[in-house]
């Protein structure tokens, strides 16, 4: 029997229409502009000004506070302005916009494509490293990665587990990465695993890629301490807390950090990034990068360089089809509809997946039949029909009493639902409000 | 770019599952049940489950229409569900008249009074039995034996298994006719294989979950046991395949969460029992089932699913 997380979790459609796609690189734009905030914290401070020259590679904007990272410009030319952008929700929020002039790097970013195996920095070396060069989760939640690296006092990471399962419906991105870089992914590991000083990593990798297992299992002969983990295809695989009960079974207490498992979550991709940036000394300015689609002429995955506009991205993948009604940043779960194309590609995005126009729309609503189908399938144990119930009335002590705060926002109540209720919509309301709550009461037991 | 993009928060797919499935789904496992309840009481049967069918439906129609001025749901099944559910539980030589007053209590208290589907407290199909039962006890008790396909009011009685065990009188069925349904009582509870049948389609399709109908089987066996009663002929006797299967795992009435229907269906058995043995009707199901409804509120509240982080596996 395979492993897999143990409570609740859905079977959506995998619709991997990109699978196999080999990687392409997507043409320099005219113009990129590259948000300012790009990870989760604060919105990191532009080092650069108007008229300035700046090249592959060049940091234009620094990390302002302790949550946040850097961010360096993905191609060479000059900076036009800083000014604000649409982002992919349709906020306008500060961003550099530079004009594309050749495609000259920085001369320290080492371009072969040899691969350097032998890490020569130490553990806190190496956490610098990552953090200068911007780093962040790749897997969607853009958590700077040089913080999970530095666990807090009182904990102590035993393993490393990479999240490889891309348990998302249409995203191909890290399945195509693995089979096109897999030595390279796994001296990542290797980095990652000498940072914190754990001798032990586990690659999780859902089954339906058994060619991205193969050949993992195999380079992986070379680094004994790294296990190529199969699991069985279940969503919401790719959460933090379900891939670390799938892998060591062990399970993150409500309100606990990951770390108190022993355990640190870090992203496939993000592994990639790790190793170009330490042994490459190159920074996050380009990804992969899928665009999907039912009605897509040509799925594919793109290596892209951060801030090129996602209709170019569309247009290189065959336009946009004249029946398209939604258009999705990320993948069908856990993904954000854009309100337009207006918006540039970030170091989060791992998806473009535009959505036909008929199976854009909800379905109508209609009375909860307490059938618990929402309760079957919720990987927190929680029950979303209730949280539903008491967010719609606005009761946020019985919200949080049944615990709306574990909530992961997955979506498998609302894909589940027959009457298709809107339960995680509320469910999202009521965290909002209780969120607000929890922290109004810290702020003033702080101050008693 | 001129187009209008739709805009909404994640999850952007849907499983496809609908309201109007499920109970397809549940009227498809009845389909055993009901073709049995026809080979053993022929034209009674016919007349008895159109009338309840049609009945529901129709009321549910009048009352959506006329008296709460909404939509009318009538295409979801629930109604018709309700209807067949029902019929299965009356005999085949039930006047019409009483089974339409049986599906108004059904639909109109039992469901639209709550406010329809979703909303009730109590299975609709049960209120409207237990109503007929306590109004009308001469006729709902009286059971015309198996094989009489012609006949429908004039059909020929006799004392139903159940009733004779409570009497402490010998059963003249075999285990074997009990199982396949050759015995007289309502028309969908005689055929344990029947039942058992859609069961198993259930569960595969997902339908419901074992958890309900499992606990009611082994606290009824436990209870027969503490009352030393035959525990094999107290699970086959009666409404108990049908109550525990079809009736109480009704999802509107019944427990949120696996803890909660094991409780649920563990009362529902160990009730079912103690009613049969010390209570004045012979057969104890429907208001077993009745009563842990009731409750069904009180186990949502106390008794909450599993959480994550709740047990820790040894790795």
């Amino acid at each position: 029997m395979l492993k897999t997380f143990f409570l609740g979790g859905i079977h959506p459609a995998e619709n991997k229409l990109s699978a196999q796609k080999k990687v392409e690189l997507l043409d320099l734009p005219k113009q990129v502009i590259i948000p300012l905030g790009q990870h989760i914290g604060a919105p990191a401070q532009a080092v650069v000004k108007k008229g300035d020259k700046v090249k592959v590679g060049t940091l234009i904007a620094q990390a302002a506070g302790f949550v946040s990272a850097n961010i360096h410009s993905s191609v060479s030319g000059t900076v036009l302005k800083v000014d604000v952008a649409p982002d992919s929700s349709g906020n306008l929020k500060p961003a550099i916009f530079i004009d594309v002039e050749g495609d000259e790097w920085e001369e320290t970013i080492d371009r072969s494509t040899t691969l350097n195996k032998d890490i020569t920095l130490d553990s806190k070396a190496i956490v610098d490293k990552i953090k200068e060069c911007g780093i962040v989760g790749l897997g969607g939640a853009t958590f700077p990665t040089h913080i999970k690296l530095m666990p807090p006092p009182g904990t102590k990471a035993e393993v490393i587990i990479i999240n490889a399962v891309e348990c998302e419906p249409y995203l191909t991105s890290d399945h195509q990465l693995m089979l096109e870089k897999a030595e390279e992914i796994l001296v990542g590991v290797e980095i990652l695993m000498k940072s914190v000083n754990v001798s032990k990593a586990i690659i999780g990798i859902e089954n339906n890629k058994p060619d991205a297992i193969k050949i993992m299992t195999e380079k992986a002969i070379a680094h004994p301490n790294i296990i190529i983990q199969p699991l069985k295809v279940k969503y919401p695989q790719g959460g933090e807390k379900q891939l670390i009960d799938a892998c060591i079974s062990r399970q993150v207490a409500s309100g606990a950090l990951p770390i108190s498992t022993g355990a640190v979550v870090q992203n496939v991709g993000t592994a990639f990034a790790v190793y170009e940036a330490v042994q490459k000394n190159k920074p996050l300015f380009e990804r992969i990068v899928t665009v999907t689609g039912k009605s897509v002429q040509k799925p594919s995955n793109f290596l892209v360089r951060v801030g090129t506009p996602i209709s170019n991205l569309i247009e290189a993948a065959g336009g946009l089809p004249e029946d398209t009604g939604k258009i999705i940043s990320g993948g069908p779960m856990m993904g954000k509809a854009m309100p337009s194309l207006n918006s540039n590609v970030v170091k989060g995005c791992s998806g473009i997946l535009i959505i036909k126009d008929l199976e854009a729309r909800r379905k109508e609503m209609t009375d909860c039949i307490r059938c618990a189908k929402c309760v079957d399938v919720c990987p927190m144990g929680l029950t979303p029909s209730y949280l539903m119930r008491v967010s719609e009335l606005s009761m946020w002590d019985k919200a949080e009493e049944d615990r709306i705060m574990d909530c992961i926002e997955c979506g498998s109540c609302s894909f589940t639902c027959p009457a298709n209720r809107t339960l995680l919509d509320y469910i999202r309301l009521g965290k909002g409000k209780v969120g607000g709550i929890l922290r109004a009461r810290a702020s003033s037991a702080a101050t008693k | 770019m001129d187009k209008k993009l739709i805009v909404s928060l994640s999850p952007h797919m849907h499983s496809g599952n609908t309201v109007k499935g499920a109970m397809y789904g549940v009227l498809i496992a009845l389909i055993p049940a009901l073709i049995t309840s026809l080979v053993f009481f022929g034209l009674g049967a016919l007349i008895v489950i159109l009338t309840s069918i049609a009945s529901c439906v129709l009321f549910e129609f009048l009352i959506q229409k006329f008296l709460l001025k909404q939509k009318t749901t009538i295409c979801d099944g629930s109604a018709i569900l309700t209807g067949l559910l029902l019929a299965f539980n009356l005999p085949s030589n039930l006047p019409i008249w009483i089974i339409l007053i049986g599906s108004l209590v059904a639909i109109g208290i039992g469901k639209m009074s709550f406010g329809g589907l979703g909303n009730n407290i109590f299975n609709p199909a049960l209120v409207g039995r237990v109503f007929l039962l306590i109004s009308f006890p001469v006729q709902m008790t009286s059971w015309p034996e198996p094989g009489q396909l012609s006949s429908y009011l004039d059909a020929t009685t006799a004392a139903t298994p159940l009733a004779l065990l409570s009497a402490d009188k010998s059963v003249p069925y075999s285990l074997l006719d009990m199982f396949i349904g050759a015995t007289n009582g309502s028309l969908g509870e005689i055929s344990a294989i029947a039942l058992l049948l859609g069961f198993g389609y259930m569960l595969i399709r997902k339908i419901i979950t074992w958890h309900i109908p499992v606990a009611i089987f082994v606290f009824a066996a436990l209870m027969s046991l503490i009352c030393g009663m035959d525990p094999i002929q107290q699970l086959f006797s009666g409404g108990l395949m049908l109550g525990a299967i079809f009736m109480a795992t009704d999802y509107v009435s019944s427990p949120m969460n696996k803890r909660g229907m094991l409780i649920y269906g563990a009362f529902i058995g160990a009730l079912t029992i103690i009613i049969r043995k010390f209570g004045a009707y012979p057969e104890g199901m429907s208001f077993a089932i009745l009563i842990m409804n009731a409750f069904t509120p009180l186990i949502n509240t106390y008794v909450k699913p599993k959480r994550f982080g709740e047990v820790v596996k040894n790795g």
